[in-house]
């Protein structure tokens, strides 16, 4: 009795006639974002990897893209469903503009779209398996907002996904402030992506920082941070164990 | 046989449609104005005789936006229901009040669909379309052929024609006005296609939408007030005038 049920339940909802056509993991995968609010926007910051598993595979994938005039989104997770999400943001943008009457979609608006396409695929056994940050102004108004694989959304004054969550939040509780200035929020910024490129594995150090204002987007060129290791415990690393490299 | 379909006549001209428009021009006024900030409708409430209650001619299709109707009421109604819903879908997937302008096209391509199949009949409802967005206050007259048009103040339905010539004469004045001068000039309006007949709020109904004020229809104490108080005025002014010269009693109304 029951395994029948089973195999109904699978044919209907979890399968097709070819086998099953739901993501049940993610491939290449992109690891934080962090977007913080300042005095004339927002700022966020994403490093360019794409990992394959444990290997560090791709090293020049843009995570931060702009939306329109007023947005600008941030992805990790799955590269290929950020790119279908970019696909999707692409057809309303576009039938957005096409009315040609003087409204446009803010920030506000995406964000919105966004959490009901996550939830409602999420809702079908079926995700995108990304965690999204949406930042962006209009009309002088600053917003940050994030989406998560199964729907969750909120907005803040500071943003992370992934390890950022971890390792970069209680930074940015503690250090964030109203009207920060451009240099202050890229430094800041700086210093939550260098800890996450010491202590993440599948950061890499090769990043970008995009800017929106009311004039609009920047994403900055790929940099690397600096680094320093020359710590006297790297030093004779196997001192005292014998038998260790 | 064919003036019963909406097909073309050899003159170039779609009769149903124009029937449509006739329908609207029958049905009892609404007037609509607005300013930058606000926009108010107003409407003639005919009820059928004493006994019954009268139609309702002025709907909330969302917190930011209402309509007057003028002609069948009926596919008012049914319409009001496709405003209404458009919205709810607009503000369920953008968290945002769908803008006035979108949502006023939406119906005018409803209605043109019906200009164009030959089972189908137009929509004989007039809508006044008042609303508010980021870009300020709108007033919009959607009409069976499908075509809309913004307007900084409109009259629908019977006898309109008095309360356009009000308005013609005092719209450069609106953009600026005040939220209680439009009332007040709404309710003049109304009064001019009442041709004699006492303008009581039992006849009249009035509704407003604005910046930090969501769409309602007034109360009809404070409707009677804002009439009492036009017809102070009018007194006053009359007396003045009376005083002044020898002028016949039909001067026209003066401005408040």
């Amino acid at each position: 009795m029951n395994s029948i049920d089973a195999t109904i339940a699978e044919k209907g909802l979890m399968s097709s006639e070819m086998g099953s056509e739901r993501t049940l993991y993610p491939y290449v995968t992109g690891t934080s974002v962090i977007g913080i609010k300042y005095k004339d926007g927002i700022l966020m910051a994403a490093d360019m990897g794409g990992s394959y598993g444990s290997t560090l595979r791709y090293k020049s994938v843009e995570r931060l893209k702009p939306i329109g005039k007023h947005s600008l989104i941030g992805a990790s997770g799955e590269i290929s469903d950020f790119q279908e999400i970019l696909r999707y943001l692409d057809e309303l943008i576009l039938y957005d503009n096409m009315w040609d009457d003087g409204n446009s979609l803010g920030p506000k608006e995406v964000h919105n779209y966004l959490t009901r396409v996550m939830y409602n695929r999420r809702n079908k056994f079926n995700p995108l398996w990304n965690s999204l940050v949406l930042g962006g102004v209009k009309n002088g108004q600053k917003y940050l907002g994030t989406v998560s694989m199964i729907g969750v959304h909120f907005e803040d004054n500071h943003i992370a996904t992934g390890f950022g969550n971890h390792l970069a939040r209680p930074i940015l509780r503690k250090e964030w402030h109203e009207n920060l200035s451009f240099e202050d929020g890229v430094k800041l910024l700086e210093k939550c992506m260098r800890v996450l490129l010491y202590r993440d594995r599948s950061a890499v150090n090769k990043l970008q920082i995009a800017k929106i204002t009311e004039e609009g987007v920047t994403i900055s060129q790929p940099y690397s941070l600096k680094t320093f290791w020359g710590f006297s415990a790297f030093q004779n690393p196997t001192k005292g164990a014998e038998g260790s490299w | 046989m064919f003036r019963n379909h909406t097909t073309w006549s050899p003159a170039g001209r779609l009769f149903q449609v124009e029937y449509a428009m006739e329908a609207v021009k029958q049905g009892s006024a609404a007037i609509g104005l607005r300013s930058k900030t606000h926009a108010v409708l107003a409407s003639v409430n005919k009820a059928n005789s004493e006994l019954s209650s009268h139609q309702k001619k002025i709907f909330k299709i969302d917190d930011h936006i209402g309509i007057a109707i003028a002609g069948l009421t009926a596919d008012g109604r049914v319409l009001s229901r496709y405003l209404r819903s458009e919205c709810i879908n607009y503000s369920f997937t953008y968290e945002s009040p769908l803008p006035v302008g979108r949502l006023v096209v939406q119906l005018a391509d409803k209605a043109q669909v019906c200009t164009q199949r030959s089972w189908k009949r137009p929509y004989g409802v007039g809508l006044l379309v008042a609303g508010l967005d980021e870009s300020g206050a709108h007033l919009y007259y959607n009409c069976p052929s499908g075509n809309y048009f913004e307007y900084q103040a409109f009259a629908i339905g019977s006898r309109s024609q008095a309360a356009k010539t009000y308005l013609e004469r005092k719209f450069e004045t609106f953009m600026d006005s005040s939220r209680e001068e439009l009332i007040k000039d709404a309710l003049f309006a109304i009064k001019e296609t009442l041709q004699g007949e006492k303008l009581t709020n039992s006849i009249c109904t009035v509704a407003v939408v604005g910046v930090g004020e969501p769409f309602h229809v007034m109360d009809q104490k404070t409707v009677q007030e804002v009439i009492d108080s036009l017809e102070i005025t009018e007194e006053r002014a009359d007396q003045g005038a009376a005083m002044q010269e020898d002028r016949s009693p039909e001067t026209a109304p003066m401005d408040i």
